[in-house]
């Protein structure tokens, strides 16, 4: 190539030159650099976020399932009153029936030994079990029934391999002479694993074999319903008067300010203020999901501001000017054509705030939300625990069951959060309208 | 009488010495002009500090077409959208002067933007059709407006519209399809429909071929052109060619002032100011 004079005598660039040549080399390895450090900063994300999930997993899943033992409680009509089967002696035929499984000691009574071995609260689920077995049909009596009992936490740990055979014994909670006893039971083919359904249908237990999450995902439900029903309107509301509406003074502008700090409050400040506030100012029941949802509100409100108005700026200027041009008045404007355009956004912003309210802990903490509840809550006026505060009180517990019924419990909130935010994506991606 | 129609410019006292050559100037080829529809008298816009419109006086006849020309910028889409208050809406602006409607000043107390927006209909210059059906799109504004009371009459409202806009025959039979799926013409054409339906008496049009292509811009011209029997129509546009098309009466704005205005014959072949002149034959602009 001849050398080209440039308009007005600009030196022309001489490419095959060795610096120019060098510094695009230098160049072109700055990019590569930048892309293998953006390729290893995932890697680590990732090989993190697995080990996380691998963990979780690994001691979770064993929660899933439960070592049961299958008892064959005789009917005896001696107990049975067939007038009104409703007053039978159940506790007793339960009672006789967990006795079959064990053999009499020398004075022919049930040997309290081997009672370890049985779920303590076994007794009132075999009764509860007979019970509705035998109301239901009555043509059971005389004969016997055949119900299954979760073994007690130690046995179960021990089916599964955590707690082993080969370990001392006296550094296990379990006997020689039990592991006997639970090895014939296995012989006679009584022991099984199933699914572990009490784990959805329990409440809290201090046994661990019993405990549930039942309580937890219904206080859980309740809180963020009411959290739903505060939130989502007020801050609707909020986002279109402070996007369509409100006049740009400072007024205007330190709210948008202060919204956006909100967002940022760390979460235990809202649950200090439903403490100090709520309870004990306007003194609203304590541990309750009603005052639950509503510091979880406190903290979702900015969420929902924040998403709101930005799915309202994205609907175009257009549309607003197309229905205005034509009369419709500056609510019309907003309820017929720039809301339903922003729903999706809206909708998207909603379910993320909610998934973050389900995981928050700290300011359910703070409000008693982490009770002891054995009992469903019946109302969002009832004392109530949390799926995350669940969580918090089992990992505080030194049973050995409750390690695994912890993990089991986060695997089931990750649940619920992958959900919320699938439903989200899907959302975004079917409801957005093009235009 | 028709001089009447002419600019006056002597009220602005900045450029009085040509007001007698407007007075002087021949009622030329103008065809029969009906009764003004609108005047805007001493128009003065400022968007926040900035001036936008400066002493405007304009007379817009019923049933004609009056395009407002000029370089970009110089306040032609500022003056069309005081005639329906769409700057009501934006933050700082604010409005010195009369803008009469029928007779009515439209910026005082008692005239309601929502109702002068149905009778003053807007077309913009980018198609912007809801993103519903092509039906629903025409049938909004008669019923936001409690226009139609049955079904028939709405249906009726939707087919007339639909006709004048020229755009029947297209999407008769696609009247549940999305209004945003049409082409860009025929979004326009809705659009048009859409502002027909609520019977208006004047539509303001910005620039509403500036996104189309030439065949589509052909339509909406003839259609503009179709319309001028029974709207008054103000058309902002870039093109002086399409200025020359459609329109009888031409205004020039240059930055926000209003430096001419007359029969657009007249304009463009014999303007009475240098600027105008300048721009017409392509000097600045």
């Amino acid at each position: 190539m001849t050398d080209r004079q440039s308009l007005d005598g600009m030196a022309a660039p001489n490419w095959n030159d060795p610096a120019i040549q060098g510094r695009l080399k230098r160049r072109h390895r700055g990019a590569s650099l930048l892309r293998l450090g953006g390729i290893v900063a995932i890697a680590i994300a990732l090989g993190l976020l697995a080990l996380l999930l691998g963990s979780i997993l690994s001691i979770g899943l064993k929660a899933f399932s439960q070592t049961v033992a299958e008892i064959d409680v005789p009917i005896s009509t001696e107990y049975v009153d067939l007038e009104n089967l409703e007053d039978s002696n159940w506790t007793r035929l339960a009672q006789d029936g967990v006795a079959t499984l064990y053999p009499d000691d020398a004075t022919g009574r049930r040997d309290q030994r081997y009672r370890n071995i049985l779920s303590r609260g076994g007794l009132n689920a075999v009764r509860g079990a007979i019970e509705e077995q035998v109301i239901a049909d009555p043509s059971l009596v005389g004969q016997s029934v055949r119900v299954s009992v979760q073994l007690s936490d130690p046995f179960d740990q021990f089916a599964k391999g955590v707690v082993r055979r080969d370990t001392p014994e006296d550094m296990r909670r379990i006997t020689n002479d039990e592991i006997a006893m639970y090895d014939g039971l296995v012989a006679e083919g009584r022991i099984s694993r199933v699914f572990n359904t009490w784990l959805f249908t329990n409440g809290d237990s201090r046994f661990p074999e019993m405990a549930g999450l039942a309580a937890g995902l219904r206080g859980s439900a309740m809180a963020l319903m009411v959290c739903l029903i505060i939130s989502f309107p007020i801050g609707i509301g909020t986002a279109i008067y402070l996007e369509e509406f409100a006049p740009k003074n400072w007024l205007t502008y330190m709210i948008e300010v202060n919204i956006n700090n909100l967002a940022a409050v760390p979460s235990i400040v809202f649950g200090l203020l439903g403490l100090a506030v709520l309870l004990n100012f306007f003194g609203l029941p304590r541990s309750a999901p009603l005052v639950g949802g509503m510091v979880l509100a406190l903290m979702t409100l900015p969420t929902i501001i924040i998403a709101t108005r930005a799915a309202l700026k994205a609907v175009p200027p257009s549309i607003r000017e197309g229905a205005m041009g034509i009369g419709a008045s500056p609510m019309q404007v907003v309820t017929h054509h720039v809301l339903p355009l922003a729903m999706p956004g809206i909708l998207t912003g909603t379910i993320i705030g909610m998934a973050a309210a389900l995981g928050e802990t700290a300011p359910l903490l703070l409000i008693g939300m982490n009770m002891f509840s054995t009992d469903l809550p019946g109302s969002v006026f009832d004392q109530a625990t949390a799926l995350p505060t669940q969580i918090f009180m089992w990992f505080d517990s030194p049973e050995l069951g409750f390690v695994s019924r912890t993990a089991a419990a986060i695997i089931v909130l990750l649940g619920f959060l992958l959900m919320m935010n699938a439903t989200a994506i899907f959302i975004r991606s079917k409801l957005e309208r093009k235009w | 009488m028709l001089t009447d129609l002419n600019l006056d410019l002597s009220a602005s006292g900045k450029l009085s010495n040509v007001a007698p050559l407007l007075i002087d100037r021949p009622a030329g080829r103008a065809e029969a002009i009906a009764e003004i529809k609108i005047s805007a008298r001493g128009v003065n816009m400022w968007y926040g500090s900035k001036q936008a419109l400066f002493d405007v006086d304009l007379e817009i006849p019923d049933r004609t077409v009056t395009a407002l020309i000029g370089p970009s910028g110089c306040g032609k889409s500022t003056f069309l959208r005081t005639m329906n208050r769409m700057n009501d809406a934006i933050l700082g602006a604010r409005m010195e002067g009369d803008i009469l409607f029928d007779g009515t000043d439209i910026y005082k107390g008692n005239v309601d933007p929502v109702q002068l927006r149905a009778q003053v209909g807007m077309v913009f210059q980018k198609p912007n059709p809801f993103p519903k059906s092509v039906y629903d799109n025409v049938a909004y504004g008669p019923r936001i407006h409690g226009i139609a009371l049955s079904k028939e009459a709405l249906d009726e409202i939707v087919e007339i519209s639909l006709q004048k806009a020229g755009l029947w025959d297209e999407v008769k039979d696609r009247l549940q399809d999305s209004g945003t799926s049409l082409s860009g013409g025929q979004q326009q054409r809705l659009v048009i429909a859409r502002a027909i339906a609520v019977s208006p008496e004047v539509i303001l049009m910005d620039e509403p071929a500036s996104a189309l292509d030439p065949i589509a811009t052909g339509r909406i011209e003839e259609l503009i052109h179709e319309l001028r029997e029974n709207y008054c129509i103000v058309i902002v546009t870039h093109s002086m060619q399409q200025a020359a098309r459609v329109s009888q009466r031409t205004a020039f704005f240059h930055m926000g002032t209003l430096i001419e205005a007359g029969d657009t014959a007249d304009v463009f072949s014999n303007p009475l100011q240098q600027k105008t002149q300048d721009y017409i034959s392509g000097r600045f602009g």
